[in-house]
């Protein structure tokens, strides 16, 4: 028997569909990438919250440069570490906004640490999601300030040495400290079961900037197969051996 | 109407002027000899009145992006820093012309290099009137030479700056920034709402209506040919700034046989040597460029066609002489005369150089 699409697609039979604010744009972000599935999740917030026409989202510099490519909302484009700056004035000036900034562990965690730090330290009504694989993709996977101990990237071929290149920072713990932030999360998207608890994070992360609370930062320990030289299931595994062990998933804040 | 006239610093007029403009925000980051401008904002308390934004940064940096947040959103949105300050301000004053963004900057120039000095100079003419950071192009540059100009700069400058979608920059000095004159304060406009910011700038990230495309504010494009198209663009707005925007200032110059070209705080100084100058019987005028982009190469090149000589007085060591020079084109001598390091030159100094040099 011959059924044509419509028929097999009844609203009841639906389970699941592409996000509306999702675009056509092909995506220039590698197979087994984690950067996909946080884009949908924060265009399935956007929607679900109704937020769309209020929303105003801040790219970095690295990989997710062209994010404004993907969700069908208002852009600005930042100077490399600057979002969190940016979207400081742009909450400001416009209160009522939604206003987040998607920022790599490059971008987040080393040239724009100060920026960082002092959004947060200021309480600014924004969400910030941090996507930490440990590594630049962008420029070709060279060391970030997460890079693990041992790990090899292009500018350290023999592992990073703590004595040369200092300790993997971490953010989410430094950010939990200061008094501006209201909810620091450390989440994953490795699996369906970590997909819907990040979608929950980012979810109150949004709520908790239109009602006021102060900072949140939703950081996503991410896979970079390429940059990490790995299938993408097995950088899905080596990410459950050895970034959760420095990078331990969970809340570590949420007043 | 009674005018409102007031005695106070150039830069605590800056800040006046900014809240009776209508200005949305000030980001700002303490550096002498400028810090009076945030500090008058804060004691001013804006945001209880006009709705004015006011926030101390964390740096120059952090306070340039600021900037460039509050632009994308098409606020009128302005910073101001002294010569340092605003070297760290150069990547975001790059990315503001590079997305075309409109926004004030405020520059009281310091002496360098490096930390310097505090004391006055004009050393960084190279570094506003050139571009500054990467890539090619330039600032709306405007040089007050008092107080006065200093308040009604602030209207000029966010005025010519969202008339062309590119950043303005105030370039004055400590000696501007730190006396006090007479000021007529500016009448007060009320700030733009959203849904006049919406009309006037449809291309401000101030989030996407279901009507119209999403709106993407960026300096980048990775397709070499659309990237040229938009130096391309780019340019042809400097054109058209440099062809309707040239301001300047001609004192004394019908029959000179001298020629002084000063701006800012120099041209003040300047004012008092043509005058000791003519007490000699020596005819010379005064040229006070008062965009320094667009420069006043027309203005310059019609004196060079009676003049014996001109002379580029400056708190540097030689930079407006190079724009000079090129808008004289050889026809007459050009001469630098400058002081440095945060010297500031007495009239009768500049009389003696033009005697020197020129005579």
């Amino acid at each position: 028997m011959h059924m044509d699409i419509n028929e097999i697609i009844k609203p009841e039979n639906l389970v699941y569909t592409k996000p509306r604010l999702m675009n056509d744009n092909p995506m220039h972000y590698c197979p087994g990438c984690s950067h996909g599935v946080v884009h949908k999740l924060i265009a399935e917030v956007i929607d679900e919250m109704g937020i769309e026409e209020e929303t105003i989202g801040i790219a970095p510099v690295g990989c997710a440069v062209f994010a404004y490519n993907y969700i069908d909302i208002d852009w600005i484009e930042a100077a490399h570490g600057r979002a969190p700056a940016i979207a400081t004035a742009v909450k400001r000036l416009n209160p009522k906004k939604m206003v987040f900034t998607y920022q790599g562990d490059g971008d987040l965690a080393a040239i724009g640490t100060a920026e960082t730090i002092h959004a947060c330290n200021r309480g600014e009504n924004i969400a910030i999601i941090f996507i930490n694989n440990g590594i630049y993709g962008m420029t070709g996977g060279q060391m970030a300030p997460t890079t693990l101990e041992g790990m090899k990237t292009s500018t350290c071929p023999y592992g990073r040495n703590v004595a040369l290149n200092g300790y993997p920072l971490r953010i989410a713990e430094l950010v939990e400290r200061v008094d501006g932030t209201c909810y620091v999360t450390r989440q994953s998207v490795h699996t369906p079961a970590a997909i819907r608890k990040a979608k929950k994070a980012i979810r109150l992360a949004f709520e908790n900037s239109m009602a006021g609370k102060g900072t949140s930062m939703v950081e996503i320990v991410s896979t970079c197969n390429s940059g990490w030289k790995m299938s993408p299931v097995k950088a899905n595994q080596w990410m459950e051996e050895h970034m959760f062990a420095k990078y331990p998933l969970g809340d570590l804040k949420n007043v | 109407m009674k005018e409102d006239i007031k005695l106070m610093k150039g830069n605590e007029a800056i800040a006046h002027a900014a809240i009776r403009y209508g200005a949305d925000g000030y980001f700002g980051y303490p550096i002498t000899p400028q810090s009076e401008v945030m500090e008058t904002l804060m004691a001013e308390q804006p945001w209880t009145t006009t709705g004015m934004v006011v926030l101390q940064a964390e740096s120059e940096v952090a306070a340039i992006n600021m900037v460039y947040g509050g632009a994308s959103c098409g606020k009128a949105v302005m910073t101001s820093s002294s010569s340092p300050g605003v070297s760290l301000k150069q990547e975001g004053i790059s990315y503001l012309a590079g997305a075309e963004l409109p926004c004030l900057i405020v520059n009281v120039m310091r002496g360098g290099p490096g930390l310097g000095t505090i004391q006055p100079s004009q050393a960084d003419y190279f570094q506003a009137t050139k571009g500054g950071g990467h890539g090619d192009y330039h600032l709306i540059t405007l040089a007050p030479a008092s107080v006065q100009e200093m308040a009604d700069f602030v209207a000029l400058g966010f005025d010519l700056a969202f008339k062309y979608r590119n950043p303005a920059i105030i370039l004055a000095d400590g000696i501007i920034g730190q006396m006090m004159e007479k000021v007529v304060l500016p009448p007060f406009r009320k700030r733009r709402t959203e849904e006049e910011i919406r009309e006037q700038n449809p291309w401000a990230a101030l989030g996407k209506p279901k009507d119209r495309k999403r709106n993407v504010v960026t300096s980048l494009e990775l397709d070499p040919a659309i990237m040229e198209q938009n130096n391309i663009r780019f340019q042809a707005t400097y054109k058209r700034i440099s062809e309707n925007e040239v301001r300047f200032e001609e004192i004394n110059c019908e029959n000179a046989d001298y020629l002084i070209v000063a701006f800012g705080s120099m041209a003040r100084i300047c004012q008092k040597t043509i005058e000791l100058a003519a007490e000699e019987g020596i005819k010379v005028g005064l040229l006070r460029p008062i965009t320094l982009w667009p420069f006043p190469s027309e203005a310059v090149a019609r004196q060079a066609d009676h003049v014996k000589g001109i002379l580029s007085a400056e708190l540097n060591a030689g930079q407006m002489v190079e724009d000079v020079r090129l808008a004289v084109n050889g026809k007459v001598r050009v001469e630098h005369f400058g002081r440095l390091g945060g010297i500031v030159p007495t009239p009768d100094e500049v009389l003696a150089a033009l005697k020197e040099k020129l005579m």
